[in-house]
């Protein structure tokens, strides 16, 4: 799976649980989930999950804890899958 | 200060009707919604039959948005959106603008128990150490709150938003926590009702008693037989039904259509005291709820035209239908007309309250009285107290004035409604 292609997932992953007010053009890889995307921040956990079961990966604690934007997902996502 | 209170919408997800337009016309037609369920099989329950509301994928999708919908496993959520909301459209109100809730209105919605199958999938996920994989639902799904915390947020309430809970009593109690709430001036509406989780980890406990009937499992439309010779035992159903109360005030200030008047009530309990337990009801605990519904309605007890029945198809039927004649005092051919719906939908346990209540007023629309089902063979005990012809069998042209609406829950709680035909 190239970057690009892992990138677009992510982002089909993150668009269910943008608010009404904020579109799927608005998500780049510097968005912060939270501040930026306006995401529930409960809503964190089950991003989480669904990166887990869209690319095969299991995710720590501390990873969990780091990933605040679009990239440190991206970063960790490659870390985990080119193991 | 005690203000009038009306009722200006209804909402229902009943076994025998999902929508007010269906669920009426089930009534109407005596059309049950008691199912066999190949599931109770499987598990080998003893009664394999229940009552519950078909809800299809395409409706659902238009009361969740996509983001609730993911991992939703929780029918009593279900049920009682489709009910809460519903009744909030036919009522005409609007639903709070993004920044603003609205400060007066309120939801007092019920329920028993909620979430199971959601509880259920959390305990496998706990119990294989993978708590980290419960998702950001499960607690939400699951707290017994979660009806009336998804209502409130959909809906943007700003009064009170809770949820009561007092077994199958739950529902007639939340009609009555709401009226105080008007009636005192705290709030001008209030969303309330009653939703109750299908399924085999809800239903079990009951199957366990062995208070459910178990010879109609190749029968089931005739399986729920309230007031009969023949009843065998209460069979188990689920659902949601809701009403918007409303002041009289805000009503008439909006132009709303009010389908009929709260009039009073009053909940009680036996303190599970001389004949009363944990399962079965203190008789002079009843006796007096209904007299004291009666006193705080302002009304004669010989006003009252229907009862409609907590009669569930026990054992119990007979003694309930006597506390209501020591209660009114009244028996023979001066008893009220009496029916239970539970003939057609089972007892919806926690929801039974507010969908009855729903059918009830529905009666006060259409100037009719539903009939009774698979009660061909009235109990000779009953048929001694009150003439069979007070125990309609098929629906009929009538204009009540006056309906009591009466519900009794395990730990020996009671609640009786009074509702009025509205005039002004």
């Amino acid at each position: 799976m190239g970057k690009e292609e892992r990138y677009q997932k992510l982002r089909d992953i993150i668009k269910i649980y943008l608010p009404e007010d904020v579109s799927i053009d608005q998500i780049s890889e510097e968005s912060h989930f939270t501040e930026e995307l306006n995401i529930n921040s409960a809503h964190l956990v089950d991003i989480v999950l669904d990166v887990e079961d869209a690319f095969d990966i299991t995710l720590e604690n501390d990873d969990m804890d780091q990933m605040q934007t679009v990239k440190d997902a991206l970063r960790i996502i490659d870390l985990k899958t080119d193991k | 200060m005690s203000r009038r209170v009306v009722i200006t919408g209804l909402g229902v997800c009943a076994p025998n009707g999902v929508g007010l337009a269906d669920f009426t016309a089930a009534m109407q037609n005596g059309k049950s919604g008691i199912r066999f369920q190949p599931k109770l099989e499987e598990l080998n329950f003893g009664c394999q039959i229940a009552g519950e509301p078909l809800v299809k994928d395409n409706l659902i999708n238009k009361y969740f948005t996509p983001l609730q919908l993911r991992g939703l496993n929780a029918s009593g959520i279900v049920y009682g959106v489709i009910a809460g909301i519903d009744a909030w459209k036919d009522a005409d109100l609007p639903i709070a603008t993004k920044e603003t809730p609205d400060w007066d209105s309120g939801i007092i919605f019920g329920t028993g128990i909620l979430g199971v199958d959601k509880f259920r999938e959390s305990i496998h996920l706990v119990d294989d150490k993978n708590v980290r994989r419960l998702g950001s639902t499960a607690v939400l799904q699951t707290m017994a709150s979660g009806i009336s915390a998804y209502l409130g947020g959909l809906l943007g309430c700003g009064n009170q938003v809770t949820t009561n809970s007092s077994a199958c009593t739950t529902g007639t109690e939340a009609i009555l926590m709401a009226y105080d709430r008007i009636a005192s001036g705290k709030s001008e509406r209030m969303l309330t009702g009653s939703c109750s989780d299908s399924g085999p980890y809800v239903w079990g406990g009951f199957d366990a008693m062995r208070i459910l009937p178990r010879n109609y499992n190749d029968n089931p439309t005739r399986a729920s037989r309230p007031m009969s010779a023949s009843a065998s035992g209460f069979v188990p159903g689920s659902g949601a039904g809701a009403l918007v109360l409303e002041s009289l005030d805000s009503a008439e200030a909006r132009g709303a259509k009010i389908y009929a008047e709260v009039l009073g009530g009053a909940t009680n309990s036996g303190g599970q005291r001389a004949a009363g337990s944990m399962t079965a009801p203190n008789n002079e605990a009843v006796q007096r709820c209904i007299e004291e519904a009666v006193q705080s309605a302002g009304i004669k007890k010989s006003d009252i035209d229907v009862i409609n029945g907590h009669l569930t198809a026990t054992a119990k039927d007979s003694q309930e239908i006597e506390n209501w004649c020591t209660a009114l005092e009244r028996s023979g051919n001066d008893f009220p007309y009496v029916n239970s719906f539970k003939g057609l939908f089972g007892h919806c346990l926690a929801a039974a309250g507010s969908i009855e209540s729903v059918a009830t007023i529905l009666q006060f629309e259409h100037a009719q009285l539903f009939g009774n089902v698979n009660c061909e063979d009235v109990h000779p005990e009953i048929a001694e107290r009150i003439s069979v012809s007070r125990i309609p069998t098929k629906t009929f042209a009538y204009n009540p004035k006056i309906i009591a609406k009466a519900s009794f829950g395990f730990g020996d709680v009671n609640a009786c409604v009074i509702f009025g035909k509205f005039n002004d």
